[in-house]
Order: structure tokens, then sequence, then C-alpha cells
């Protein structure tokens, strides 16, 4: 009697909170080593990002007027529905060949990754602001406000947890972000759209594509409305191409190197601030 | 009322100041200046100099050093050499102690430079004496201070220094630049080659003189001056470890990809276009000299000057005559006068390049307005200028001019004049004018720009961090944050 068939799903892209195909109509196919079985992710196009940074841009006011409580009880959301789809994204990660403890250690810290930088939504402004100590007559203050939106390309081989450990800092400060998963494993940050889509994660705040990145990071650095890129782990001739291509509109590049994200140290609030500019302001003292 | 006070003005008991010039019996200039290279004033190799004249009379100050290849050369080695050596492995607290030295050298130097910086660069001395200089000192002052305190800076985290720091300065504050540039430098334990303005290097090498008074240890800081190409060759020298610029973007553009593929550190603080907005209940009379202040400081060669000015339409009329009122009393003349209020344009180059950028006004249907002043008849000057009926996409509302050419516009709504200052591809600075409280935090909140005044304008300090947003930059100058473009993070790729 068991005639039912397995339902395969259809992998799309997240952007401005809605899940679409590439408009291009291409695909990327992947397979699994397991058993054979091939997913066609959506092989997005310039199109497809240029629309993802419109959808960043009209949320990014939005966004960055939530009060960081706010963000940071989404960001804790973000954690309970991650938290709830645990042993899917175990399976996922074991299909991607990592061992059955590795992808529960994986997924355990991601979920603690997510808590811990809801914690610094309130606080980090506190550590990085300042009231300074002018000898003219004025009060002066600098605080750390959100440079706008941010394109990421996420790290090749840590497909769940650095796929989280770079959008995470970028948006708890208030940014939107446009970001290119694994090119080799999308799968872990294509599912994570299905988390982020019930979580109460305002349209738009964050995107998420798959594609190839030799194909797409000419255009994620030289976009003339994103404000910064991070860069994980390329090799130095695309590193360089970033470089360069960011002179059109003085991005600010970000470059992470060999970091390990399953380390303890890889969180910190200054993975907030990379993302973040100083803004000072005077005013006059006197009656 | 209007006819009356016409009459008061062709009175001839017009009161009139007298001439009130700064002497200059007691500065020195040198009619040569070599290159300070390894704590020595040592002849280019390339055998070129080039004049230094002073634009508000067009006469040669001194000549010039040119620094070639061999030269920029041989002072990144210098100060390499004085990294490995010396000054990375000093105490902190002597490094520190070094930086005051040079602090208190400027503040007793501090009237011999004022004066060799309106000779060499045109500005007025009241300016030079009254803020170039002082806060030059202040600058060293203050981060003398933080020389031994570099562990408090970064909470949960250590830091090292980077090496060797090119830096390339401009012609608009040429001392005070050096200071921005050196002081939080030799603080976090880097050396320097610095290189000063093609048009303005003289202070640059008064600077050079007293840091060799100073007995800093040779090398440390080593001084250039050149042109642009100078400037080039410190950018792609190999052994330099981070570049500090300040300039215009078109320039910090090329620098940036000069810089690509390399591992060398950048900070870059460029160009702007400032919308300065008066609210309908600002304080009048307060708000019309701010506006003065905001863009004829200088003789508008800021980069943070407020050149779009925005006013809410029912008191538009109101503030613009009040203001052409004010730019016809102010005085144009001799820099050296301490009466004056605007001096020379820097440079004949420049000059043009602000006619130019008025003739456009024009043909673009601005209309035009400039106070009547007799203009001398040498050396380079522009009256200060305003447009009105202008809008958003005309070029001088949206280029960066660098001269006393104010763009007036009008608003109706907070959102409208928001978003108008924000349409731009700069993000430098930024002031709004009004009496509400509330007004000031949610204007200042959504101009994006690194540095906001309210109520006040062009105002600086050591403590206070200074750099754009956008193109107008990457990185902060000024106060604790003004460390971190000399450290690197230990432990973090």
């Amino acid at each position: 009697m068991n005639t039912s068939m397995h339902i395969n799903k259809t992998y799309k892209l997240y952007i401005d909170g809605k899940f679409s195909r590439t408009e291009s109509g291409r695909y990327m196919k992947w397979v699994n080593p397991n058993n054979d079985q091939t997913i066609n992710f959506c092989r997005s196009s310039r199109k497809d990002y240029r629309n993802a940074v419109q959808s960043s841009r009209n949320a990014f006011n939005k966004w960055n007027n939530f009060s960081g409580y706010n963000r940071g009880q989404i960001l804790y959301r973000i954690a309970e529905m991650l938290d709830s789809r645990k042993e899917q994204f175990i399976s996922e990660l074991m299909v991607q060949g990592k061992s059955k403890k590795q992808s529960k250690q994986e997924v355990s810290m991601s979920i603690d990754r997510l808590v811990y930088y809801a914690g610094w939504s309130d606080k980090f402004q506190q550590i990085f602001s300042r009231v300074n100590p002018v000898s003219t007559p004025h009060y002066n203050f600098s605080t750390p406000e959100p440079s706008g939106v941010v394109s990421i390309i996420a790290p090749k081989d840590s497909y769940l947890l650095g796929f989280i450990s770079v959008i995470v800092p970028a948006i708890i400060g208030g940014n939107t972000v446009v970001v290119l998963a694994s090119e080799n494993n999308p799968l872990c940050a294509i599912s994570f759209s299905e988390v982020l889509h019930s979580s109460d994660v305002p349209n738009g705040v964050i995107n998420i594509l798959s594609g190839f990145t030799n194909e797409l990071i000419d255009h994620f650095s030289s976009h003339m409305d994103v404000n910064t890129v991070i860069n994980c782990g390329l090799d130095l001739k695309d590193t360089e191409l970033i470089q360069k291509n960011s002179a059109v509109n003085i991005k600010r590049v970000i470059n992470y190197g060999a970091i390990d994200w399953m380390n303890h140290d890889s969180q910190d609030p200054y993975f907030i601030m990379d993302c973040q500019e100083i803004k000072t302001t005077w005013h006059p003292i006197g009656y | 009322m209007s006819k009356n006070s016409k009459a008061k003005k062709n009175s001839s008991t017009t009161w009139q100041y007298s001439n009130a010039l700064e002497s200059v019996d007691h500065i020195s200039i040198s009619p040569i200046y070599n290159l300070y290279i390894g704590g020595k004033f040592v002849k280019p190799l390339t055998k070129k100099y080039f004049n230094s004249i002073n634009p508000a009379n067009e006469k040669k100050l001194a000549e010039i050093a040119l620094a070639g290849k061999s030269d920029v050369n041989k002072a990144v080695l210098a100060a390499r050499s004085a990294y490995d050596n010396v000054w990375c492995r000093m105490d902190s607290a002597e490094r520190g102690k070094y930086i005051y030295r040079i602090a208190r050298l400027i503040q007793e130097k501090s009237r011999e430079l004022a004066i060799i910086e309106s000779l060499d660069g045109g500005k007025p001395i009241r300016e030079s004496r009254d803020i170039d200089i002082p806060l030059a000192a202040a600058h060293f002052f203050y981060y003398a201070g933080w020389a031994d305190k570099l562990d408090y800076v970064f909470p949960g985290r250590k830091t090292s220094s980077i090496g060797v720091a090119g830096q390339i300065i401009p012609w608009n504050f040429p001392l005070l630049m050096a200071a921005w540039k050196i002081a939080p430098a030799l603080a976090s334990g880097n050396t320097v080659v610095l290189k000063p303005a093609e048009s303005t290097p003289l202070t640059a090498l008064k600077l050079a003189e007293i840091i060799q008074e100073s007995d800093l240890p040779p090398g440390v800081v080593n001084i250039i001056t050149g042109d642009g190409t100078t400037g080039e060759l410190l950018v792609n020298n190999t052994k330099v470890d981070k570049i500090a610029f300040t300039g215009s973007t078109e320039v910090g553009k090329i620098i940036i990809k000069s810089l690509a593929g390399s591992k060398k550190k950048y900070s870059l603080e460029l160009g702007g276009k400032a919308a300065n907005i008066i609210c309908e209940d600002a304080s009048i009379d307060q708000a019309v000299e701010g506006i003065i202040n905001s863009i004829f400081f200088n003789q508008g060669h800021v980069c943070c000057a407020g050149s779009r000015l925005y006013v809410q339409e029912s008191i538009s009329n109101q503030i613009i005559s009040k203001l052409k009122n004010r730019m016809d009393h102010l005085i144009l003349g001799d820099p050296l006068d301490k009466n004056t209020d605007i001096g020379a344009i820097n440079s004949n180059a420049q000059l043009k390049k602000i006619k130019m950028y008025l003739d456009l006004g024009k043909n673009e249907g601005g209309i035009i307005y400039q106070s009547k002043h007799s203009i001398p008849k040498k050396g380079y000057w522009c009256a200060p200028t305003l447009f009105t009926d202008i809008s958003q996409s005309h070029r001088i509302v949206q280029e960066e001019i660098f001269g006393p050419v104010l763009a007036i516009q009008t608003f109706r709504t907070i959102d409208e004049v928001i978003a108008k200052a924000n349409n731009t591809p700069y993000g430098l600075s930024g002031g709004v004018w009004t009496d509400k409280g509330s007004k000031i935090f949610q204007i200042s909140k959504e101009i994006r720009a690194g540095v906001i005044w309210a109520n006040t304008f062009n105002i600086f300090d050591p403590t206070s961090p200074f750099g754009g947003y956008k193109e107008s930059g990457i990185g902060r100058e000024g106060g604790l944050e003004g460390i971190s473009p000399y450290v690197n993070f230990i432990n973090r790729t």
C-alpha cells in the first residue's frame, strides 16, 4: 500500500520577503553524494541581484528605525525558529558531508550565535558611543550608525554557521543585506530563508541568492547603491577585483580571511562595528 | 527704513576699520627648503625645486624641493628603519613625551606659524592664529596622552602598530592636517612619511624644524615635498604599510584602485557637499551668522563647508536678505590684516575652477549675487557668492566647488529637506538650525553624514571624531576613533 511518492522540494531565492525563482530561468545542479538525488538551485543573475539591492534599500530606513530592543527580539525569534527546525538542518548538514556529531554541534552553535548577537542589539551602541570632552562650549557626542546596504559573499565552507555569523552582525546593527550563499553547498542558506520568513524579519532586510561567485562578484562590488561589501575568503584575484570595484562609490570592503567560525572567538561586537559609521553631533551650550 | 539705511551707508561718516597688519619682521622663511629625511634636511636627488608663492600678491616665498622616486624610497626606508629599530620598541610613555614636546614647540612658535600659514595659503590671520595653529598643537597634545593608554581604546581587544604610514595632505589647512595625520600615527607606534600639498608646504617644513628641535629619533617623521606624482610614488611604494589621504574624492578613488590587491590599509577623508538646513523656528540672526561661517570660513576651501543651504520657505526672503547684507559687510583683503574675514583663494588653479562653476551656475539659470568688494589687483580673489533659483539637478548643487559659493534652495516639509539633503554621493557633514530640541535629534539622525552641527557649524576639536559616510571617505580622524586607522587587531584576520 505504500504508494505515496516523495515530494521533492523546489528551492528558490529569497528576495523582498518572497520565495522567487531567478528571473533568468537558469539553474545550477547540485547532487546529493549519498543518494545521487539532484537539486536544481537557482543560478541568480545580475538582475536578481539588482532586485535584491532595491529591496534592501527600501527596507533600510524602516529597519534602521526599529529600536535595538525590537531588533534583538526579532533576532531571538530567528534563534527560536531555527531551534524548532534543528533536525532539518542537522540532516541537511549531514547530506552535505558532515558527520552527525559535527552537524549537531554546528546547528547548536548557530542557535547560540543568534542568541549572542540578539543580546548585543541594544548594547554595542553603549560600548562604542561617547561624549567627547571638547574644549569649546559645546555638547558633543559620537554614536555608531549602520553603513546601509551590505553585500555579502558568504563563506564557501561553512554553509550554516559561517553564513549566520556574517549576516547577523550586519543586520543587528541596522543594516540590510544581500547575501550570496556558498556556491558549493547553498542548501542550508536557502532553507534558512524559511526560518527567516517565520521570524518577523521585515521584507528586504535579508535577501538570499544562490549562484556562481565568479558570475556575481563583479556586480556585488560595483553596484552604486551598496555601501559595504563583505568578502569571506575569496582568493587574491577575486579580492583584488572587489577592492578595485569598490572605488566606484567608495564602498567599505571587509575581508574575512580564514576564520574558523566554529571557534567561540569568532563572535564579538567588532563584527557589528565592521558595518557601522561613527556620527558625531555638536550643539552649543549656553543660555 | 530702507531709504534711511541706504543714506546711512553712502554717507561719508561711515566708520572704517583701520589697517591692522600683523608684522612679519620676526618670522624666518629660508629661501630654499630641502627634504626632511632621517632627521636631516637633504637635497632632492631629482635636483629639482619648485616655487611656493603667496596667493595674495603672487610673490615667491621660497623654493621647495621636488621629491622623486629615489627620494620617496629613501624617506620610506628611513621610516622603516626607525620603526623597526627604535619607535615600535620604545616604551609607549616615552613615545608620548616626544609628542608632548612637539605640541609645546608648536605653541611656542604659534605666532610665526600662523603668519607663515597665512602668507603661504592666503587664509585670514584671524583664522590661522585662532583656529589652525592652536588646534594643531591641541591635536598633538591630545594624542600624546593616548600613547601609553592604547589598551583602553578597544575593549576586549589587543592591538599592534602597523608600520610605516604614508600620509598625503591638502592645501586648505596645511599645518592642521599635518597634525591630524602625524599625531595619531605616532601615538599608536607607527612611523611616518608625510607629503604636504604642492601649494602650501611651508608650515609642514617649519614643523620638520620643530620635530628636529624636539629630538624625535631620526626617521620617525619624514617630510617630503612635491606634486601629485610624489604622492603617487608614496601610495605605490611597496614598503609602506598604510596610506592616509585627505583630498578630493576623485583622487581618493584612484588611490583605492591602486591599492587593490595590496595588503596596505587605507583611510580617506574626501570631498563633501554639506546641506545646511534652516528651519522656520530657528533663531534668525544666529542662523545667518552660522551660514556665513559655514560657507565663507577659509574662503570656502573646506571639505565640510555648508555649501548647500536649505531654508524653510516661510523665512527664506528674510534669511536671504539678511545674508546678502551680512556678506556686504565682510572684509575682503590682505590675509595678514587682523580684520580680514575673506582672504585670498589658495591658488590660480583653484580660482579658475571656482570661476568655471560661477559661469556654470549662471548658464544653468541660477541667479547670482556677489558682495561688493574692491578686489586687490594682484593675487587670486573671489568675492563671497550665493546662487538662488536653482534646483537639485544643477551642477553647482551636486558638485564640490571648494570656494566661497553658496547654493540656496528652499523647502516646505522636513521630509522633503531630508530627502534633498541626502540626495548626494557625499556624506561628510551637515547642519541644522532650529530652536526645537526634538527636531534637532530627528534631523541629525536622518542626515547621512559623519559630522552634524546643530545650531553651530565648522567647529573642530581633537577629541571629536571627524570623517565621512559614502563617498566622503573611510575612517575617522580625531577622538578615540582616530586611533583605529593606525592599529591592527591582534588575533583577527
